[in-house]
């Protein structure tokens, strides 16, 4: 029907010379940026598959399960590893109520004002704090003000502060992905506004305000400087196999600054040694924050609108 | 939701009043926080602040010899210099990668792709200071060495690599939202006038997008100006005067790191470490309220 007319759709869509080298050049530029993409992934891949090699030798239950012996030149990371979900517990007890509660403030009290915006101007800043900064503000406060010692429970509460902005973060938007018609219907049977954000605002958000509790938890397991002069230290063995062998008024070795010190202040440390404590920190890191995105993801193909 | 008021005129009981105020006090803690972040950090440092210390020789003088018996100098040029170079290095690595995952992630990847990309960017972000510290005092160390034939590889391209890594993740993150908020509309008439998809990212998308991606910056910046555990363990921690990449540094934040562990509480050299940490904040504040009110500017726009 076409084949008397100029334009047939053979001709209307063969590439002219142009479109050829448009689409040339844009291909081009895919491959450069996807080769830049590549180019920051890998090095993840190539390092933690490094690390895993180098700590095979060491690697095994008992690693996990037995002290640091030999003046910490051979062993394993029981006490570190046992100091670490220590301070990760307490720090979550404090921030996790402190934190939500801040982003229902935040998403469900406050008004678009210039008060809310210095607010949010401040959690912003208390994430940006440097790690050493809030160490000294542990020493100032806690340690010595507070008069807490150095302890567990100064490190954990200077964690805490440290890692409030995450949990503040995810929760506000979990919050604020709840529709507005929720909280109107409550609101139209007589609810008060608390008992809306109890009964219909949090069980609705609960699997984002999960997500950003269990990213407090692998950003405070990980954190070396702001525990290193508030409540962990170099070398602490206890009882074997006793999960509460601290108490949380006494400090405690942590797997951060455990690694710190055998790569840097220990001589002689058998070589996989090292390595093995990078795997048991980063894999621990890693499995946690494996956890959140598995969880969002399995609780995004179940939401309800 | 915010002008909602109970307004049954029943007074609302007594336990909802409790929980309502203590949901107010928990909004208003990340003020109290940093406030007091400024106070307890300030008090420590604050009698040798105002009773001693040279300001000028403090921020100018490369001279820091804290421990020194007869002649003690406080100044932290070389250290503010050391960390300013190590970062202006790693944003130098840090800056082309970033945007250029950014526009990768944002403008060329399919839906599937960009989720797995997004969930790799996040672990790499997940990783802890102190392992990259590990990295850089092992597998970089030995890599400088090998490739550049230097003595030691512990320096300030060292650091500069692993901060680069480290704040390649906000960068990304920050820098693929901005891209997002560009309203497809310009996309769409972009290539209505026969634009290529390289055509539209540098003639338009890069454009309108320019605020958000300073910000990306911005924010990358401050968190390898504030990172402490990497740099203290791969750049050598030497007070020098950058001369180099191949120069051996020594931070702020490495110093406060190193120092305070050895330091009798209360004396000179104590306070002089909490000032430091008082320039680091102020510079860390400094640049995140930048980064704010140019965030701000495009939400206004």
């Amino acid at each position: 029907m076409n084949s008397n007319t100029n334009i047939s759709p053979e001709t209307m869509f063969t590439e002219t010379d142009i479109g050829r080298r448009n689409r040339f050049v844009e291909n081009i530029f895919k491959a450069f940026f996807f080769l830049m993409t590549c180019l920051m992934i890998l090095p993840l891949l190539l390092i933690i598959g490094y690390l895993f090699y180098k700590a095979l030798p060491v690697l095994s239950l008992d690693f996990l399960f037995t002290n640091p012996k030999d003046n910490m030149r051979a062993g394993g990371v029981w006490a570190p590893f046992l100091g670490t979900i220590y301070l990760v517990v307490v720090s979550l007890l404090v921030a996790a109520p402190i934190g939500v509660f801040a982003a229902v403030y935040l998403s469900e009290y406050a008004r678009d004002n210039w008060f809310t915006r210095i607010v949010n101007l401040a959690v912003v800043n208390l994430a940006g704090v440097p790690s050493i900064v809030h160490a000294l503000f542990g020493v100032g406060a806690f340690v010595l003000f507070a008069r807490l010692g150095e302890s567990i429970l100064a490190a954990s509460l200077t964690l805490a502060i440290m890692t409030l902005p995450v949990i503040i973060a995810s929760t506000t938007e979990a919050l604020k992905a709840v529709p507005m018609s929720f909280r109107e219907a409550c609101w139209n049977m007589g609810a008060t506004r608390w008992q809306t954000i109890r009964r219909i605002v949090l069980p609705n958000s609960i699997s984002g305000i999960l997500t950003g509790v269990i990213l407090q938890v692998s950003r405070a397991a990980g954190e070396t400087a702001p525990i290193m002069f508030t409540g962990a230290v170099f070398f602490k063995p206890i009882v074997e196999g006793n999960p509460f062998a601290y108490n949380i008024t006494e400090q405690c070795m942590a797997l951060s600054l455990h690694l710190y010190t055998i790569s840097t202040q220990v001589p002689d440390v058998i070589e996989g040694i090292p390595y093995g404590t990078a795997i048991v920190l980063v894999g621990s890191v890693l499995l946690v924050n494996a956890a959140a995105i598995v969880l969002r993801i399995y609780l995004r193909t179940r939401k309800k609108w | 939701m915010n002008n909602q008021k109970n307004k049954t005129g029943k007074k609302a009981p007594f336990l909802e009043t409790l929980i309502e105020s203590f949901i107010r006090l928990c909004g208003i803690s990340s003020i109290i926080f940093v406030f007091g972040i400024f106070f307890f950090v300030f008090k420590e440092g604050a009698g040798f602040l105002f009773g001693g210390l040279d300001i000028w020789e403090f921020l100018t003088s490369e001279e820091w010899y804290p421990t020194s018996l007869n002649n003690k100098r406080y100044g932290t040029f070389a250290l503010i210099l050391g960390t300013f170079s190590v970062t202006a290095l790693a944003m130098l690595i840090a800056v082309p990668f970033g945007l250029g995952a950014a526009i990768f992630v944002s403008e060329f990847c399919s839906p599937k792709l960009r989720e797995t990309f997004k969930i790799v960017i996040e672990l790499l972000a997940a990783i802890p200071s102190v392992v990259w510290g590990f990295i850089g005092l092992t597998v970089m160390n030995q890599l400088i060495i090998a490739v550049f034939n230097a003595p030691i590889g512990l320096t300030m391209l060292n650091g500069g690599i692993m901060l680069a890594l480290m704040s390649v993740p906000i960068i990304v993150s920050i820098a693929e939202d901005a891209l997002k908020a560009v309203p497809d509309s310009y996309r769409e008439a972009a290539e209505a006038l026969g634009a290529t998809r390289w055509q539209v990212i540098y003639r338009v998308l890069l454009p309108a997008a320019k605020n958000g991606l300073l910000a990306a910056v911005l924010l990358g910046a401050a968190r390898s100006i504030g990172e402490t555990m990497a740099v203290l363990m791969a750049t050598g921690h030497s007070v020098n005067i950058p001369s180099g990449p191949l120069s051996w540094i020594r931070t702020l934040t490495a110093t406060i790191a190193a120092e305070l562990g050895e330091v009798a509480q209360g004396d000179e050299h104590y306070q002089v470490l909490f000032i430091i940490g008082i320039l680091l904040f102020t510079i860390t504040f400094v640049v995140n309220l930048i980064a704010d009110l140019v965030i701000k500017g495009i939400r206004q726009s």
